[in-house]
């Protein structure tokens, strides 16, 4: 598994300063935490560089605020990439993925409807699921923490 | 702009008997847009999931899909094991790997068999779906149920597959096999299926990179990704097969490529029967004791492609968050390339090609009072809000 070795070593030097925390937990699953406004560039270079598929992002709510999961595969070595980025709890926003590839249009649609996140430069944010029976500002996923 | 005339497939899909809205925006013969509409089979399981334990998620998953009902338990197990770091039992691994392939087996079967119905090919639908029946059968012998087959569980399976049953298996395995030589010939060699088939509905490899397409939908387009060759979990590095590929990218392809992969399934299926014979019976389930703090990645290959959950664990015993992926919620989104430029008569077709699976792509929400946790809307104000509606639609036609 060199592979996935020399990947974390060529990321590192590319995004020093975009990195907060890197979690190996093994050769298929590595975690990295980064700044909000660095996604659009990693996202870019693992998209067209590194050849990684987009699954799917999971955003959670969480007392340090909303967090945002985005998995990457890679599909010839069988790596799940967890791109980690933790959003400002009172103005949850960040720059939306879709200009890149597709595949994350409906996520951050859903993501918007559920959790309120705002994805800046997204093409077209209307909600997916609840299209106009759903109140404004009410967001199911959010929670509550005491 | 120019004047379009828009055609609804919904709110209720006349031939899949599933309900969403596709409205195709057409001139002419010819769709030029297409817009989705979802949302009718939302039933809150990502947040349900979180009131639940992580014994009682396994039924809650099965249940998001009454085909697929044994990949999102696989998927959602994967993703808990590793959490806890569970190294399971090789039977385990044999006996998860034959309900998987069973799976896909009964879903290739009925989606030939839909596809046949779609096209007007009534004799295809018939035999597909009698054929499917006695891998029905199988899984009732086998959990008890023909469907929400109840197997799966952290650290292990539900029940055991017996000595005695193997050759059953075997009988109705050779069976399949028989049937499915059939079917394929039928399917493959007929003049009026390629005439209809081919060319329609192509996706193009940048197509599926594009919008992260899996399964068959991406194999049929020449992208060779499957989960269980991949990121190889259960029994699937201990035996051998092969992924199926083809390139055209038409409804064809993506016909042929299931068709062959039942071939791939049987044989897997054989394979673990084999393997299931030198491991000791009854050693199906290890002790789990609780899960710990932190995040787990699952992921399966469902007959229709990568099933992928999320978990979040917060040390108590149910997930803080779930997140569950369906590989329909990717592979419908394709529908805006494969359908624009093509006849209405193919939209369909073209739309039945990835086989969609709508109620895996919602699932959910239930309104809650931010301040107080208060339910905000129940199942009464739903039907009024409803009543509403249609008393609002049909004012406005009447004023007309």
């Amino acid at each position: 598994m060199m592979n996935t070795e020399f990947f974390i070593e060529n990321f590192k030097e590319k995004y020093k300063s975009d990195i907060l925390e890197i979690n190996v937990r093994n050769q298929k699953r590595i975690i990295i935490t980064i700044t909000p406004d660095s996604i659009i560039n990693i996202a870019a270079f693992l998209y067209t560089q590194e050849g990684f598929r987009f699954i799917i992002a999971s955003a959670l709510h969480t007392k340090k605020g909303f967090e945002i999961h985005y998995h990457f595969s890679k599909d010839s070595t069988g790596l799940i990439l967890n791109i980690h980025v933790i959003l400002d709890n009172d103005n949850p926003q960040i720059e939306s993925l879709s200009n890149i590839f597709n595949a994350s249009n409906w996520i951050e649609r859903e993501m918007h409807e559920l959790f309120g996140i705002n994805f800046l430069n997204h093409p077209n944010q209307e909600k997916l699921i609840s299209e106009g029976n759903w109140a404004e500002g009410v967001y199911p996923l959010r929670k509550e923490f005491k | 702009m120019s004047k379009k005339t828009i055609i609804p497939i919904g709110p209720y899909h006349p031939l899949q008997e599933e309900p969403e809205l596709f409205r195709l925006f057409c001139d002419g013969e010819i769709v030029k847009d297409i817009k989705f509409e979802t949302g009718y089979n939302h039933r809150g399981i990502e947040k349900l999931s979180e009131s639940k334990t992580y014994e009682q998620v396994f039924f809650l998953v099965e249940r998001i899909c009454g085909i697929c009902s044994s990949s999102h338990p696989f998927a959602f197990a994967n993703a808990v094991e590793e959490i806890a770091d569970i190294q399971i039992t090789n039977r385990t691994k044999y006996i998860r790997s034959i309900i998987g392939e069973l799976e896909r087996i009964h879903s290739h079967l009925l989606w030939v068999g839909l596809a046949g119905h779609f096209l007007g090919y009534n004799t295809v639908f018939m035999w597909a779906w009698k054929y499917r029946e006695p891998v029905l059968d199988l899984f009732e012998m086998i959990s008890g149920n023909r469907n929400s087959y109840a197997m799966f569980k952290v650290g292990g399976v539900r029940r055991d597959i017996e000595e005695n049953k193997i050759p059953v298996i075997q009988k109705i395995l050779d069976d399949v096999k028989k049937k499915t030589d059939l079917l394929t010939g039928a399917v493959m060699d007929d003049p009026v299926i390629h005439a209809r088939t081919k060319g329609v509905g192509i996706l193009t490899k940048q197509d599926i990179i594009d919008y992260g397409a899996v399964g068959p939908t991406a194999r049929a387009s020449g992208v060779a990704i499957d989960v269980r060759k991949d990121d190889p979990y259960a029994a699937y590095p201990l035996v051998n097969w092969k992924i199926i590929t083809a390139e055209e990218g038409d409804v064809f392809a993506k016909a042929q490529v299931r068709l062959l992969e039942m071939y791939e399934s049987i044989s897997i299926i054989e394979q673990c029967l084999s393997g299931l014979k030198k491991e000791k019976e009854g050693d199906i389930s290890l002790k789990v004791k609780e899960i710990p703090e932190g995040i787990g990645n699952g992921r399966a290959e469902a007959p229709r492609g990568e099933v992928f959950h999320f978990v979040q664990s917060d040390g108590s015993n149910s997930p803080a968050r779930h997140k569950i992926r369906a590989p329909s919620y990717v592979n419908i989104a394709t529908f805006k390339k494969s359908c624009i430029g093509q006849t209405i008569a193919d939209a369909t077709i073209s739309l039945a090609a990835v086989d969609p699976c709508y109620c895996c792509t919602e699932r959910m929400a239930v309104a809650y009072d931010i301040n107080s946790g208060e339910r905000i809307m129940n199942a009464y104000d739903l039907i009024n809000e409803s009543l509403k509606k249609t008393d609002m639609i049909r004012r406005t036609i009447n004023s007309k």
